[in-house]
Parts: structure tokens; C-alpha cells; sequence
């Protein structure tokens, strides 16, 4: 297990110097001169000069490009050129756990509406209750997060005056007002992501259900709440958990998105506000480390998938 | 294609038959009928958008955020201008982006899939590594880094989302190919002297539609909601033109006083998106198609 824990690190981590390298000369190599935007495609010959020189632009590329791999691996991310002129580790240090938190907010919520609605859909197949799921599942998966959002707000902040409508406190504050700040936006990411998850959950139930000893159980009287949530449930989770992998990218990207619809000054907010301020650093550095998130978040799953599947031995 | 006939020829593509057994399929499962009723909606009202809008879009009326009513079914909006007939506008933008994104995606990503998979070696595993590394990221946070560096813009949007979706179509195209490269009709086919390039188009890529036509289907319900969410960030086609992300991003700001600015364009987004969602899934049952992801993230 060590050993195939430290093959996939390593895997990550050259992964990682592949996107840093994408990163970079995605930059570099695309039209559209990242220091003409910046200036507003209004600053003179000269103003463009120094401002190139400044962030060592007049070098080579492949100069650049090592001074900027090495930067990365020691954690330096070059220096915000908007405002505060602050070190991006330390916006990005600084915005990453309220990012974290309302992405494992939202799939805790995202799990809460999918597990129950993908087990009913299964053992009650074909009948109107597993209609109605699908097609509230669909709904789901059609609605775009940040309407939702929207909705949310004008329903519970809005009208009932209950939640607060933008903000964040940190979860140091107390856990009650940690989570009223992010319930609102826990549940505009997490529905979507629990349609995905409800429908992968009932398709892969139904054909546990359908397996030799399932039957045999089934047979014998044995369709209890015990026999499917003990011996049918963990199996059927093995193929959702390969999945969520790939879904966990609409989770993120729902993050990204909807903390921009209720102010929480995350990765997602950081990276767009920098994208309209152009300063380049932070959008290169919250890209690169939104990635890291996610390539990180598919190894946990991988690894995950070896603990709940004892047939798969990597040794 | 000069002297060699290509006697392997008969019987390949889509026949009569087969269409109008989907038209069938389609016919008995409802949802998909939903989705072909509530989409050819959107297409028609799109094309004839300035015959159908009510009244034109960028008029200013003097009533500002008029709730719905005869006049204005679903209001106005912060600058006096009908809600509904901006919304039916922006109905091209969605429409259009959502499909020449996903052309565009297709044509790259399935002729890298087809190369990769038919001639394998070198160039296959450069390719697998692209894409492999593409796969690395999600696809709205490339195209949202795309739309950072080239700029907002209709083209640089299509760009930009359909770049996001090339890995997609590269993975399905290869994997479809290197089943189909063992078929001995291939075989033949090389035998006789069919060039490489004739078998790749005409033999080997018909009989992969299937999953194709499934992932283009789910490709472009999320092409539509990743503009949507770009024009709502502020990054997407631009401010003179009416989309429905840029409509719900102003609804944001009024939803205190004019609940209907920020509703009714996500609804128009959410049927579209379902309407397309319906369709594909019926392909997916109907093809029997399995491989392709759902969410596309």
C-alpha cells in the first residue's frame, strides 16, 4: 500500500509540473499580450517596455519558464500587481479555506439529497416515485448553479429574511455562524453535483441488486433495510466512487462560479476578480492551484477506491 | 481516391431504416419527446427571433422594471427594456455558441482520436499526453483561464469552451477506433489498398458515430451553461449583446426590487439545457451507448 501510495504521489507530482507547464505557456504562447491587456491596450511603446521588463517578459522563453518552474516548486507565486501588490501564495493561502470549506460543505450536502434519492430510485425502479427522482435529478443537472443560487437568495435571504445573502465567517467563529454563511451556496453547488451522484448511485444499485447472492437473499425473504444497506449499498459504491473523480470537477467549478454570486472571497472569487483587474500572477497562480486542488482530489478518490474495494491490491 | 474503387464500400453510414427507427424510439419515450418539443421552441424562436421578440431588445421603454404583464410578459428590465423579447435574442447566442463550440470541439478532438488510435506509437502517445494533461484541469477552469488571456468576444468564447472539450471527443474517437482497427472489414479493406486516410473517414469513423453523437449531445448542453456562466462572470460575449448569463449577472443586482430580471433567464437556460439533456438520453439508450461521462465536467 506505501509503495503504491508513493507511486501515485510521485505520479501527481509530475503531473503538477505538467500543468505548471501548461499554465505557462498557455500565457506565453496564445495571442493576446497579457501586458497589453493590463494596460488597457492604452499605454505607449515605452510604458509596454518597462512594464515587460519588469516582470522579466523582454527574456527568452525558456529563461522564463525555468525561473518560473522554480518559483512554483518552493511555493513562490510572484506578486499580485493589482492593488496591495501582495505575495499570490498568500492571497491564495488566504483564500483556500473558504474554498475547501464550501466545497466539503457541498458534497456533504450533495450526499445528503443523492444517497437517499438514488437508493430509492433503485429499489422502487420503474414506479412513478423513481420517475419523479429522475426527472428532479435532471432539473439538476440542467440548472445552472449560480441561478440557483440566485433563487436561493431571493427565497431564504430575500424574502424570509432567514440566511445572510453574501459573506463568509470563518468556521472559528462558531460553527453556527460558519455554516449559515455557507448553507445558501452549499446547496446551489451540491444539487447539481447530486443529480450526477443520485443517477450513478441507481444505475449502479440496480445492477448490484441484480447480482447472484442479492437474489438469493431475495429469495429467501431476506429484502431487508439490513441486507441493502450492509451487503448490497458498499458495492454499489465502488463504481460511483471512480466516477466522482471526474465529477468532482463540477464541483469545484461550481465553487469557483457561485462564490462569485455571494461575495466569499475564495479561489473561484480571487481567480475572476483577478481575470477583470488583469493581474496575470494571480490568475496564473490561482489556475495552477485550483488544478493542484482537483488532481488532488482525483488521487484521494483513487486511493479511496483501493480502501472500499478490498479485491484491488496495488503491492 | 484515384483508380482504386473501394469494394468494402456498401452498406456504411446511417441508413433510412435506422432513422426512422430512432424517430420511433423517440416517439415512445416521453422525456425525449419533451426535450424535441421544448428545443424545436428554441430553435425557431431563435431564428426568427426579431419576428417572434415582441418587442425590440434594446428599446428602452419608459417603465423600468415592470413586473410581468400584458404588455411585458416577463417585465423589464433595469433600463426599461422587455425581458422577454432580450431573452429570445440571447437565445441565438446560446444556441449558436453551444453548437459551433461543440463543431469545432468535435472536428479537432475527433481527428487527434482518430490519428492517435489508428496509427498508435509516437504519435499517440504525444497526443495521449495532451490530452491526458488537459484532463487534468476542468474544463470551465481552462476555458476560463482561454477567456483570460485572449480576451472577451462571440469567437474567443467558442475558442475558448470548445478547447475545454477537445479531450473529450480525442478520448471517445480513440477508443472507439482502436476496437474497431481489430475488425477484419479494416483488415480487408488495407488488403485491397484502401488508403490509410479512406479507411480512417469512410470505414473506421462511421461505425463510431454512436458514442460520438451521445458525447456531442451531452457536450452541448454543457457548452451552453459554460457560456452562461462566463457572460455571468463578466467574461463572455460581450456587453452589447443580449445572452442569458449576461441578463441574469444584471438581475443580480436588482433582485431585491425585480425578482424577474435574475428568474426567467436562468429558466430559459435550465429548459434548454434539460430539453438537450432529455434528447441525449434517449440517444444514450437508443445507441446503447455507455462509455460516455455524464456531467462533463
Amino acid at each position: 500500500m506505501t509503495g503504491y501510495l508513493l507511486q501515485r504521489l510521485l505520479g501527481a507530482l509530475v503531473v503538477m509540473f505538467a500543468v505548471a507547464t501548461l499554465v505557462f505557456f498557455m500565457l506565453r504562447l496564445l495571442p493576446g499580450d497579457p501586458i497589453q491587456t493590463m494596460l488597457f491596450e492604452m499605454g505607449d511603446a515605452d510604458a509596454v517596455e518597462r512594464l515587460r521588463a519588469k516582470y522579466g517578459l523582454d527574456r527568452p522563453v525558456h529563461v522564463q519558464f525555468w525561473k518560473w518552474l522554480g518559483r512554483v516548486a518552493v511555493g513562490d507565486l510572484g506578486n499580485s500587481i493589482y492593488g496591495s501588490r501582495a505575495a499570490v501564495s498568500q492571497i491564495i493561502a488566504e483564500s483556500l479555506p473558504r474554498t475547501l470549506s464550501l466545497a466539503s460543505l457541498s458534497f456533504v450536502v450533495a450526499l445528503f439529497i443523492a444517497v437517499p434519492a438514488g437508493l430509492v430510485s433503485a429499489l422502487y425502479k420503474q414506479t412513478k416515485l423513481d420517475h419523479a427522482v429522475t426527472v428532479v435529478a435532471f432539473l439538476g443537472l440542467s440548472m445552472p448553479d449560480f441561478w440557483f443560487a440566485i433563487v436561493l437568495i431571493i427565497i431564504f435571504a430575500g424574502n424570509l429574511h432567514w440566511l445572510p445573502a453574501i459573506g463568509y465567517t470563518p468556521l472559528s467563529e462558531g460553527l453556527w455562524e460558519w455554516l449559515r454563511h455557507l448553507i445558501l451556496p452549499a446547496i446551489a453547488i451540491g444539487t447539481p453535483f447530486a443529480a450526477i451522484i443520485a443517477r450513478m448511485i441507481r444505475s449502479s444499485m440496480l445492477e448490484v441488486l441484480q447480482m447472484e447472492y442479492i437474489r438469493v437473499a431475495r429469495s429467501k425473504g431476506l429484502l431487508t433495510p439490513r441486507l441493502i444497506m450492509v451487503h448490497a449499498f458498499p458495492n454499489a459504491l465502488i463504481p460511483v466512487v471512480t466516477v466522482t473523480g471526474i465529477a468532482l470537477g463540477i464541483l469545484l467549478t461550481g465553487t469557483v462560479v457561485v462564490e462569485n454570486v455571494f461575495a466569499i472571497k475564495g479561489l473561484g472569487r480571487v481567480l475572476i476578480q483577478s481575470i477583470l483587474n488583469r493581474d496575470f500572477p494571480v490568475v496564473q497562480g490561482s489556475i495552477f492551484v485550483i488544478s493542484a486542488l482537483f488532481i488532488f482530489a482525483n488521487l484521494l478518490v483513487d486511493v479511496l477506491y483501493t480502501v472500499i474495494d478490498p479485491r484491488i491490491r496495488y503491492d | 481516391m484515384a483508380a482504386i474503387t473501394d469494394p468494402t464500400d456498401e452498406g456504411v453510414g446511417v441508413s433510412q431504416g435506422q432513422r426512422a427507427r430512432w424517430w420511433r424510439h423517440l416517439l415512445r419515450d416521453k422525456r425525449a419527446l419533451v426535450g424535441v418539443i421544448i428545443l424545436s421552441f428554441f430553435v425557431i424562436s431563435a431564428l426568427l427571433a426579431p419576428l417572434v421578440a415582441p418587442h425590440d431588445p434594446n428599446a428602452m421603454a419608459f417603465g423600468l422594471m415592470i413586473p410581468p404583464s400584458l404588455t411585458h410578459p416577463l417585465g423589464t428590465d433595469d433600463l426599461g427594456r422587455d425581458l422577454f423579447s432580450r431573452l429570445i435574442f440571447g437565445t441565438q447566442v446560446s444556441l449558436f455558441v453551444g453548437i459551433s463550440t461543440v463543431s469545432l470541439a468535435l472536428v479537432v478532438g475527433v481527428t487527434l482520436g482518430v490519428v492517435a488510435g489508428y496509427y498508435g506509437g509516437f504519435l499517440d502517445t504525444i497526443i495521449m499526453r495532451y490530452i491526458d494533461l488537459q484532463w487534468a484541469f476542468p474544463n470551465f477552469i481552462i476555458a476560463v483561464y482561454l477567456v483570460a488571456i485572449l480576451g472577451q468576444g462571440m469567437w474567443n468564447v467558442i475558442a475558448a469552451v470548445s478547447l475545454a472539450f477537445i479531450d473529450d471527443f480525442a478520448r471517445v474517437a480513440r477508443g472507439m477506433v482502436l476496437t474497431i482497427k481489430q475488425e477484419q472489414y479494416v483488415d480487408a479493406a488495407r488488403t485491397v489498398g484502401v488508403s490509410d486516410w479512406r479507411i480512417m473517414w469512410r470505414h473506421i469513423l462511421p461505425n463510431a458515430t454512436a458514442p460520438l453523437i451521445v458525447q456531442g449531445t451531452v457536450s452541448i448542453s454543457f457548452a451552453i451553461l459554460a457560456e452562461a456562466a462566463l457572460s455571468f462572470l463578466g467574461l463572455g460575449v460581450g456587453v452589447e449583446t443580449p445572452t442569458w448569463g449576461l441578463i441574469l449577472a444584471d438581475g443580480r443586482t436588482f433582485i431585491s426590487r425585480a425578482w424577474w430580471i435574475g428568474v426567467f433567464p436562468g429558466l430559459f437556460i435550465m429548459l434548454t439545457v434539460l430539453s438537450i439533456n432529455f434528447v441525449g438520453d434517449a440517444l444514450r439508450d437508443y445507441l446503447d451507448v455507455r462509455e460516455v461521462k455524464e456531467g462533463g465536467a
